[in-house]
C-alpha cells in the first residue's frame, strides 16, 4: 500500500524533498516503513533513531499500524522556543 | 489562544488577551533571538514547523497548565521564518488570580513546549556556518 513519509528541517535538507512516496506491505507497521524509507534514502539512515514518528497529528510508536494513504510525520529533535 | 504565526508578534497584545477582571496577575515570557550559542556568533535565525501538530500540541501543553496550576487564561504564540537578533519568537502570557501561580505556570508551559511542539530551530553563525540545533 501507499503511504506519504513527511520530512522537516534537516531531513528535509537532506532528502531534498518535505515529501516521500512509500510502497510498503499490506499491514505494515511505521517501523517497517522507516526500514523502507533508509532503504530508499541511505542518507537519512543515521537520523532515523533519534525521530519521533506522528500520525494524525499524535505522536505514536514504531508498532503503530499504517493504511493506505497515511501521512507519516517524521520528527526529528525539537528545537522550538529559546 | 495558540496560534503560529509568520508575522512579527506583538507582546502586549498577548498580555492583554489573557487578562480576566478576576486576575491580579499576568506573567508574559518574551522568548527573543540571543546572538550567541556555544561561544559563537549567531547572526540570525530560522524557525520552521509542522503547523497544524504544533497548535496542536500548544493547546495541549494550554490545557495541562490550565489543569497543573490555579490560573485562568494562557496564550502560546510562536513565530516562524526568517528572525533576527532581539525579536521575539515565542511569547507565552499566563494570567491568575494571584502572582505565584502566574509565574510557575508560565516557566511550566515554556518547558513543556521545548520538550513537545514540532518546531525547528535553525542557526545561522557568523563566520556562515549554520546548524538545526539539537542534530548529531
Amino acid at each position: 500500500m501507499r503511504i506519504q513519509v513527511k520530512l522537516f528541517a534537516l531531513l528535509r535538507e537532506i532528502a531534498g524533498t518535505d515529501t516521500v512516496a512509500l510502497e510498503v506491505p499490506e499491514r505494515a507497521n511505521t517501523g517497517q516503513a522507516l526500514h523502507e524509507l533508509s532503504q530508499h534514502h541511505p542518507a537519512l539512515q543515521p537520523y532515523l533513531e533519534n525521530v519521533r514518528l506522528a500520525l494524525k497529528m499524535d505522536f505514536v510508536d514504531e508498532a503503530a499500524s499504517l493504511a493506505e494513504g497515511d501521512e507519516l510525520h517524521l520528527i526529528p529533535p525539537v528545537s522550538g522556543g529559546t | 489562544m495558540y496560534k503560529i504565526t509568520t508575522e512579527p508578534i506583538d507582546v502586549q497584545t498577548v498580555n492583554d488577551l489573557v487578562k480576566r477582571p478576576s486576575d491580579g496577575a499576568v506573567v508574559t515570557f518574551d522568548g527573543i533571538v540571543r546572538d550567541n550559542f556555544d561561544g559563537r556568533t549567531v547572526r540570525s535565525l530560522e524557525y520552521e514547523a509542522y503547523a497544524e501538530m504544533a497548535e496542536k500540541k500548544m493547546a495541549e501543553i494550554g490545557a495541562e497548565v490550565r489543569h497543573k496550576f490555579a490560573i485562568g487564561e494562557i496564550a502560546i504564540v510562536h513565530r516562524l521564518g526568517a528572525l533576527g537578533i532581539g525579536e521575539s519568537s515565542i511569547v507565552i502570557a499566563v494570567a491568575a488570580p494571584h502572582r505565584h501561580a502566574a509565574f510557575e505556570a508560565c516557566a511550566y508551559a515554556m518547558d513543556r513546549v521545548k520538550e513537545e511542539v514540532p518546531v525547528w530551530k535553525k542557526e545561522f553563525f557568523d563566520d556562515g556556518d549554520a546548524h538545526w540545533v539539537n542534530q548529531n
